[in-house]
């Protein structure tokens, strides 16, 4: 349970003066679900994309399935999948064209994407849909379908970005049901939200405000220490210090 | 590289799938041609012409029937007076007044020397010149004809001929603009806006996040769009052959060659567009307003450069377009050998190198 798949040491990005993240540490556990909470422009996504090797980090250190952040971005990117609330998938492709593009683009074998395509879709119940285009699928079943393309080619790590914005609570737990079998095959799961009951979800859980880290810990230490009753509670409490404005 | 093809299939089935735009991109060609080609001509056909001749003899009257019998011009009216010149011009019903001098005839033969006006509306300059051109030309040829019949000599009038494209069809001329102007359309817009795309929509962080190169994200967008550019490019070769009648004079290769040149210009404007805005109305508005608009009016296409005030004939001087559609006339109208062409062509590979350096550059800022 120990294995660190991600860590971060003093990691900061500035843009000019403005400073998006602001010296965080923490570390992610092989096999847990980590929860990264905070408001809006508290510089999750910074973050994130930090970590994802997409921006790199002004000073500070961070490793992410063993690979440095700074400089082994090409390894990181093979080993994480990313899924993203704004993006889902190709609404003009249909569903086993978006799942082979991206099993093509992480280089799988064409067999394994056949094969892997049917299971996946079999188990989804989506197998009536395999040749239907996205954008006629309603949005819960998108979101279902772009999570599974996202750990298509299982990697060691999966970053979600507000997966479930938009869906309806059932949807959500459904998805949520995704994750839990994501991480019982062995999928790390690093995921930010805006809703407070998917934090009661997480193994662990980190607050962010004005981009630092104020709070890092399992849903019931952090309800603790803040003698609250939910994680909307604990939340609000943190959140009350902030001084950044979201936008 | 299984990456890369996969990922080129992919944009094959955006466009696919878009069968409005497709259609659109496969079919603008084709009517531009046909719109231009026998619609919108430049040349000057059925010229309402007034004549006002103070002489009236045997000599002026065989010029006017040489002129009302030219399929150029149409005599509309026969006036009596100056008073009457500003008039028809003012109303509209002549674009061109010829007035012969009293005593032509006698003129001709005593002096040698005898004087025809030609007045023409010159608010649409280019047309005016090509009137008075085929007005002057009817003239000394009727000259020359008669020259033979009287003794004397006469005052020997320059000749006007109209090199290479004799009968001043406007098809000759608008071909290589409508070349270099769809090209434009097809490689720099269409590729700007599927690359903003991806931007606004969220999908390039995606791609971003995967292992796929950048720069392969780029080149794959581009191929269907210049694999389009070339099926565009033979229909429009083809239809100029075949549909209006336009020779292509000179190496179809050269043609081909320069024509791909082109096309690589277009691309890399587009990858620059796509890199300095974020959404796809911008990048429409960019390509539209920043090439194709000065493409059509500033490249040579509609108006002759030489006419153009310096500061535009310096602008026009930096649009690719300009470049490619007067090595394209060269090249298919005039039929010239390569060696000709070794100017535009270097040109248009300056252009390249200096648009490749700054689109990467442009490329990688915007990555970290």
């Amino acid at each position: 349970m120990n294995d660190i798949v991600i860590s971060a040491k003093e990691l900061t990005k500035q843009f000019g003066s403005f400073i998006a993240v602001d010296h965080i540490s923490f570390e992610v556990y092989k096999g847990e679900i980590f929860g990264f909470l905070g408001a809006n422009g508290a510089g999750k996504t910074t973050a994130m994309r930090m970590l994802c090797g997409l921006s790199l980090p002004t000073s500070g250190q961070g490793t992410v399935a063993g690979f440095d952040i700074a400089r082994q971005q090409e390894k990181i990117k093979q080993n994480i999948g990313y899924m993203s609330q704004k993006f889902s998938l190709y609404e003009d492709l249909k569903v086993w064209e978006n799942i082979r593009l991206f099993g093509g683009i992480y280089g799988m074998k064409e067999k394994d994407i056949e094969t892997k395509t049917d299971q996946i879709l079999n188990h989804l119940g989506f197998m009536q849909e395999k040749t239907t285009l996205v954008r006629d699928l309603p949005l819960g079943w998108k979101q279902k379908l772009a999570f599974s393309v996202s750990i298509f080619h299982t990697p060691k790590i999966v970053f979600l970005d507000e997966p479930t914005g938009g869906v309806d609570p059932v949807a959500r737990r459904q998805f949520w049901e995704m994750i839990y079998e994501a991480v019982e095959a062995g999928i790390t799961v690093f995921v930010t939200t805006h809703y407070m009951d998917e934090a009661e979800y997480c193994d662990r859980v980190s607050i962010m405000v004005d981009g630092r880290i104020e709070g890092l810990d399992s849903p019931k230490n952090l309800k603790e220490q803040t003698h609250s009753q939910t994680m909307d509670e604990v939340f609000q409490k943190f959140a009350r210090k902030a001084t950044r404005n979201s936008d | 590289m299984k990456q890369f093809l996969a990922f080129v299939k992919k944009e094959f089935f955006h466009i696919f799938r878009d069968a409005r735009t497709m259609l659109i991109l496969l079919g603008m060609p084709i009517m531009q041609i046909i719109l231009f080609g026998f619609a919108i001509t430049t040349e000057v056909k059925n010229t309402p012409v007034a004549v006002y001749d103070l002489s009236n003899d045997v000599v002026t009257q065989q010029i006017i029937q040489r002129i009302a019998a030219n399929p150029y011009f149409t005599l509309v009216e026969e006036l009596h007076s100056p008073e009457q010149i500003e008039d028809v011009m003012k109303k509209g019903t002549a674009t061109m007044v010829i007035v012969f001098d009293s005593d032509f005839q006698s003129n001709m033969l005593h002096t040698g020397e005898a004087a025809v006006q030609l007045i023409a509306d010159a608010t649409d300059p280019n047309q005016a010149t090509t009137v008075v051109n085929y007005a002057t030309s009817i003239i000394t040829q009727y000259q020359q004809e008669i020259s033979t019949q009287y003794p004397s000599s006469f005052a020997i009038i320059p000749q006007t001929r109209m090199l290479y494209n004799p009968q001043m069809e406007g098809a000759y001329n608008f071909v290589p603009g409508v070349m270099g102007l769809i090209l434009m359309l097809i490689c720099a817009m269409m590729t700007s806006i599927a690359i903003v795309r991806e931007k606004e929509k969220g999908s390039m962080e995606v791609l971003l996040v995967s292992p796929i190169k950048p720069i392969y994200i780029i080149i794959a967008k581009a191929v269907p769009y210049f694999t389009l550019s070339i099926v565009n490019l033979i229909s429009i070769l083809l239809l100029s052959v075949f549909v209006l009648k336009v020779p292509i004079a000179g190496s179809l290769l050269l043609i081909i060659f320069v024509s791909l040149l082109f096309i690589l210009v277009a691309l890399l404007l587009g990858l620059l567009i796509s890199n300095v805005v974020t959404t796809q109305v911008a990048a429409m508005l960019a390509s539209g307003m920043a090439l194709m608009m000065p493409t059509m009016l500033l490249s040579g296409m509609m108006f002759p450069i030489e006419s153009m005030p310096p500061i535009l004939q310096w602008i026009s001087s930096i649009m690719p377009a300009r470049w490619y559609i007067e090595a394209i006339r060269k090249l298919m109208i005039q039929g010239v050998a390569g060696i000709y062409v070794i100017k535009e062509i270097g040109i248009i590979l300056l252009m390249i190198f200096v648009l490749l350096v700054i689109s990467l550059r442009t490329f990688k800022k915007r990555l970290s």
